[in-house]
């Protein structure tokens, strides 16, 4: 087992490295100069000439790829064209405020989806079933953008119940768990998130479940004269782990897929931090954001591949 | 089928003549020579998915084949039989070890190309359900090949239409079904027709009949000697069946972890086994007279790892006569190459090889020179 | 022996069997198809939107670049305006029907490009396994490890907005997935017998893949990309709600969401309509995906 997570550690490096890459070569797919889009408008002479010998562009690509990633490894993600901070500064702050996002919405998720998941499973066939995977079609095709805009005209508009947009008052960007408001301000963008993840993990429980029932261990159960309380009991417990595994991908998905809700909320998180970056062509906030964004998309998959073979040594990979 | 035939000059798939035009090397050269074949699979572990040792499938693997002859290649699963047919096939390219198609090297620059030899050495697979394309009608799975070596589309069709009803499917109701419109032993029989398509001298029957009802089995064996005799083929039949290789083999070869621990001509090998195994394997057997009881398994447990075969011969862990000599050295297979040759790899029908009950000479009777492995008893 | 009989008539004796309708596994598909009601109506819905885009022209009442400042966001019904007018007082209908063929294309054109160059690569990887595979594979698993939206949204942000950018970027999202579910679906019929047997009539690597690996892997890549096709119109409006996709005045649902999203207090109803499209075209196509998958009998 050891063995097994060690070699699976070493496989993630190559990944890492494969990410880096192309997010390094993201300033190079930009039109113009790389020189241009790293600085802003009306850099000075000397700045100019100082990001050249800072970046190395005078240098071979692959030279500057490493001058780059040596920075980056030691936390140095260069400084943001519009307001001249060091990158990092907003990175934390926004990656913060969109765990917090994340992992509510995959949560709301999860306690919805796993109920109607299992409800669908176990009658599967039924009517029941149907209206739960209607559901849950709805849930996977519904643009999460527009969900978030209907709520705001529903909720904030026409009911005037809860916030439009932000994080608190007076533009807060840090949540305070203390108070209330902090709450009301993070409910839709939340819930309008966790639409994805609800069609998705209740698709995942109802397929488990059903697969469950139909193994030969529960008419075994069955003939021992277990309730069918009991039996859930086992299937639930049965199902978990594969559930759980796909709501921890959605996490991972999640704190990259956020760009939109966070958006039209004005969530102060790593989405909304990309967005101003793209409007702004803020390429080294970009750059930063999305290899940070991806960097915990390969860490999540990774924890989750090695905490379910270690649940089940089955599902190893060469 | 005799309409077909009439319409062209020479149809490739009439009855072949006792002497076949092919044949290069006569009567007396072997159909085929396997000489030390070995295919070690790697086996990797560890952190960097290094190989971290190697699973001996056939390992050194020698025996003739002689012209129109079946061969019974048998032994329990995972003895290597599988690996060997493919190694044969070049399915699976060999280790080391060469092969020798009726005189002449295979996959060998001065030889026969492994493409040319596939034309006339075909194999017939165990699985009849996946060993057949499932979006294909069967005609086309039987045509293919015969297209492959550029035949027209109209010439390939009407083989496979005549092979069909050579074994014993009517062409105009079978010929556009798919596989998983035939029941298991109709399967068989198109696997049969594929192999036969490109008109081989050489079948390999791996496990063809294994998975079939005893009844459709008895069918599908009938079908095989039919055919054998009307295209004056050479098969090498591999089987966990005793029972079937009998009835079907002219001589037996007896695997034991990818090694050839006997060989000889089918009544030698089924009257006077000679190895230990052979003989366990024979005894173990079911009686069908009821006063005739197994008591004790005459084979007790499994197969050592073939990762990490016993030294010396790797028998020896099951085996009752197992002595010190056999630990040490592992025996030779004797004169193999001679047809009717009854030769095994034991150290007890080595004439002084050191161990207790070692035959004074090769048959038990007449005294042999030494060294020469035992030849069949009459 | 005596458990084996053997008699020389039933050894070439004809088989014959009751002459009953042959079905090639594609007309099977059709044939459950057919009978899936639910299927072929949301199929129907899907033609008639994309008919409804490709007809635009004909059947978009008024000019949807024609602005009017007196008319600016007009409500469902005002005179003429079949659903009202948008922040430049242009007729939402209208933009919403020519606004399909942007949205459509943006969505379905990189799906099938990948489809195409994902699906090769796969077959090849699955196919020739080895270092060939790790190569490809080892590819795909870089750009696997972004989540979709972030990898779209990282190279037409970097490249900058339009829509050949915005295409270029939804189709490098969709190739590793597809090389994925190609590479796995290839390297499972690879295995199988009768491939093993092509092999050992001699034929060409080639050959084997056209005739016998293509029909067996290309049920389960067309389902998966039909899956992918809804997805991709998501991102695809996605990136235009950013900002990414379409520049105005261009008509496309997504920028139409983003732009009327301004107007939201003043006629909340008519801002919800651009999203109404996007989640009906995207609803069709999962269903008549799902009806696929299920006529076709795969298993992803």
């Amino acid at each position: 087992m050891t063995a097994y997570i060690l070699r699976r550690l070493l496989y993630a490096i190559p990944i890492a490295l494969g990410v880096s890459i192309v997010c390094f070569a993201l300033v190079y797919i930009a039109p113009g100069d790389p020189l241009n889009s790293l600085l802003p408008e009306d850099a000075s002479a000397e700045t100019i000439a100082m990001v050249k010998k800072a970046y190395g562009f005078d240098k071979p690509i692959p030279v500057q790829y490493f001058i780059w990633l040596g920075k980056v490894l030691t936390g140095d993600f260069g400084h943001s064209i519009a307001s001249g901070r060091a990158v990092t500064d907003d990175l934390f702050k926004a990656l913060g405020n969109t765990v917090l996002l994340a992992a509510g919405a995959v949560m709301v998720a999860f306690s919805l989806a796993f109920v109607m998941g299992l409800v669908a499973g176990y009658h599967s066939g039924g009517p029941v079933d149907r209206v739960v995977t209607g559901v849950a079609v709805i849930g996977v095709s519904i643009p999460n953008y527009w969900l978030g805009i209907v709520m705001v005209i529903i909720f904030a508009v026409e009911l005037n119940v809860l916030p439009a947009t932000g994080m608190g008052p007076r533009g807060s960007d840090t949540f305070n768990f203390w108070e209330w408001n902090h709450f009301r301000h993070l409910l839709m963008p939340m819930v309008t998130l966790s639409m994805i993840p609800i069609g998705i993990i209740t698709r995942t429980t109802r397929a488990a479940v059903a697969e469950i029932l139909n193994q030969d261990f529960v008419e075994t159960l069955r003939a021992k004269g277990l309730s069918e309380r009991e039996i859930l009991i086992h299937v639930v417990k049965n199902s978990m782990p594969q559930v759980l595994a796909v709501m921890g991908l959605q996490f991972g998905y999640l704190m990259g897929g956020s760009i939109l809700v966070e958006t039209i909320f004005t969530w102060p998180g790593t989405g909304f931090l990309l967005n101003k970056a793209i409007l702004t062509r803020d390429l080294p906030v970009l750059q930063g954001t999305i290899l940070v964004l991806a960097m915990i998309f390969v860490a999540t998959n990774l924890v989750i591949d090695l905490l379910q073979t270690m649940v089940d040594p089955r599902l190893k990979r060469g | 089928m005799t309409a077909t035939e009439g319409s062209r000059t020479a149809s490739p798939l009439s009855a072949v003549d006792r002497k076949d035009m092919r044949d290069r090397g006569g009567d007396a050269q072997p159909m085929l020579i396997a000489r030390e074949l070995k295919k070690h699979f790697p086996i990797t572990g560890g952190v960097l998915n290094r190989p971290v040792g190697h699973v001996r499938a056939v390992d050194g693997v020698s025996f003739t084949v002689m012209k129109g002859e079946t061969l019974g290649v048998v032994g329990e699963s995972g003895c290597g039989k599988s690996t060997l047919a493919r190694l044969l096939m070049h399915l699976i390219v060999p280790d080391s070890g060469e092969l020798i198609f009726d005189g002449d090297a295979v996959g060998e620059s001065d030889g026969l190309s492994v493409r040319d030899m596939r034309r006339l050495m075909q194999m017939v697979f165990q699985d009849s359900y996946s060993s057949l394309n499932p979006r294909m009608p069967i005609e086309d799975s039987i045509s293919y090949g015969k297209k492959v070596h550029g035949a027209s589309e109209a010439e390939a069709k009407d083989a496979a239409r005549e092979l069909l009803t050579k074994v014993g499917l009517d062409p105009n109701l079978f010929g556009p079904r798919y596989p998983h419109e035939l029941s298991g032993g109709q399967k068989q029989r198109v696997n049969i027709a594929r192999a036969l398509v490109l008109e081989p001298r050489v079948v390999i029957l791996d496990e063809a009949v294994s998975a079939l009802d005893k009844s459709v089995e008895a069918q599908v064996l009938n079908l095989l000697r039919y055919l054998k005799q009307h295209f004056n083929l050479t098969y090498v039949f591999i089987s966990h069946d005793l029972n079937v290789v009998q009835y079907v083999s002219d001589r037996v070869l007896v695997m034991y972890l990818g090694e050839v621990v006997e060989i000889g001509p089918v009544d030698e090998i089924y009257e006077r086994p000679k190895h230990p195994y052979t003989q366990a394997l024979l005894a173990s057997r079911l009686s069908m007279d009821p006063d005739d009881r197994i008591e004790e398994p005459p084979l007790v447990g499994d197969p050592p790892n073939p990762i990490n075969p016993p030294s010396g011969c790797r028998f020896r862990t099951r085996c009752k006569f197992a002595e010190k000599i056999c630990e040490v050295d592992n025996p030779v297979l004797g004169d193999w190459a001679t047809a009717d040759a009854h030769v095994t790899a034991c150290h007890m029908f080595v004439p002084r090889s050191g161990h207790s009950m070692a035959v004074s000479s090769a048959s038990g009777s007449a005294p042999a020179p030494s060294g020469t492995a035992m030849a069949g008893g009459d | 022996m005596a458990n084996i009989t053997m008699s020389p008539s039933d050894a070439g004796a004809v088989q014959s069997a009751p002459a009953v309708m042959v079905r090639s596994y594609w007309q099977n598909v059709g044939y459950r198809l057919r009978y899936d009601y639910l299927t072929l109506f949301f199929g129907a819905v899907v033609i008639l939107i994309l008919l409804s885009a490709i007809f635009a022209p004909l059947l978009a009442p008024m000019d949807p670049y024609q602005s009017s400042l007196i008319n600016r966001l007009k409500p469902i019904g005002y005179k003429d305006f079949h659903l009202g007018t948008d922040e430049l007082g242009r007729d939402i209908l209208s933009r919403m029907l020519y606004g399909g063929r942007i949205s459509l294309t943006m969505g379905i054109m990189p799906v099938l490009v990948a489809t195409i160059v994902g699906g090769t690569l796969g077959i090849v990887a699955g196919f020739l396994g080895g270092r060939t595979n790790m190569l490809i594979m080892r590819m795909v698993d870089v750009f696997y490890a972004f989540p979709s939206i972030l990898l779209a949204v990282a190279i037409s942000g970097a490249m900058g907005g339009g829509v050949v950018n915005g295409m270029l970027s939804l189709t490098l999202v969709f190739i590793p997935p597809l090389c994925r579910v190609a590479e796995t679906a290839t390297s499972q019929v690879r295995n199988l017998d009768f491939v093993e047997a092509a092999r050992a009539t001699g034929a060409g690597t080639f050959s084997i893949i056209r005739v016998h690996i293509l029909g067996n892997v290309l049920g389960p890549i067309l389902v998966y990309s039909s899956s992918m096709v809804s997805v991709s119109i998501l991102l695809a409006s996605g990136l235009s709600f950013l900002g990414l996709g379409v520049t105005p005045p261009e008509p496309d649902w997504g920028l139409m969401l983003n732009t009327l999203r301004q107007a939201i207090y003043i006629n909340p109803l008519v801002c919800a309509i651009p999203g109404v499209a996007i989640l009906i075209t995207s609803i069709c196509f999962n269903l008549v995906s799902d009806g696929m998958r299920a006529a076709m009998d795969v298993r992803l």
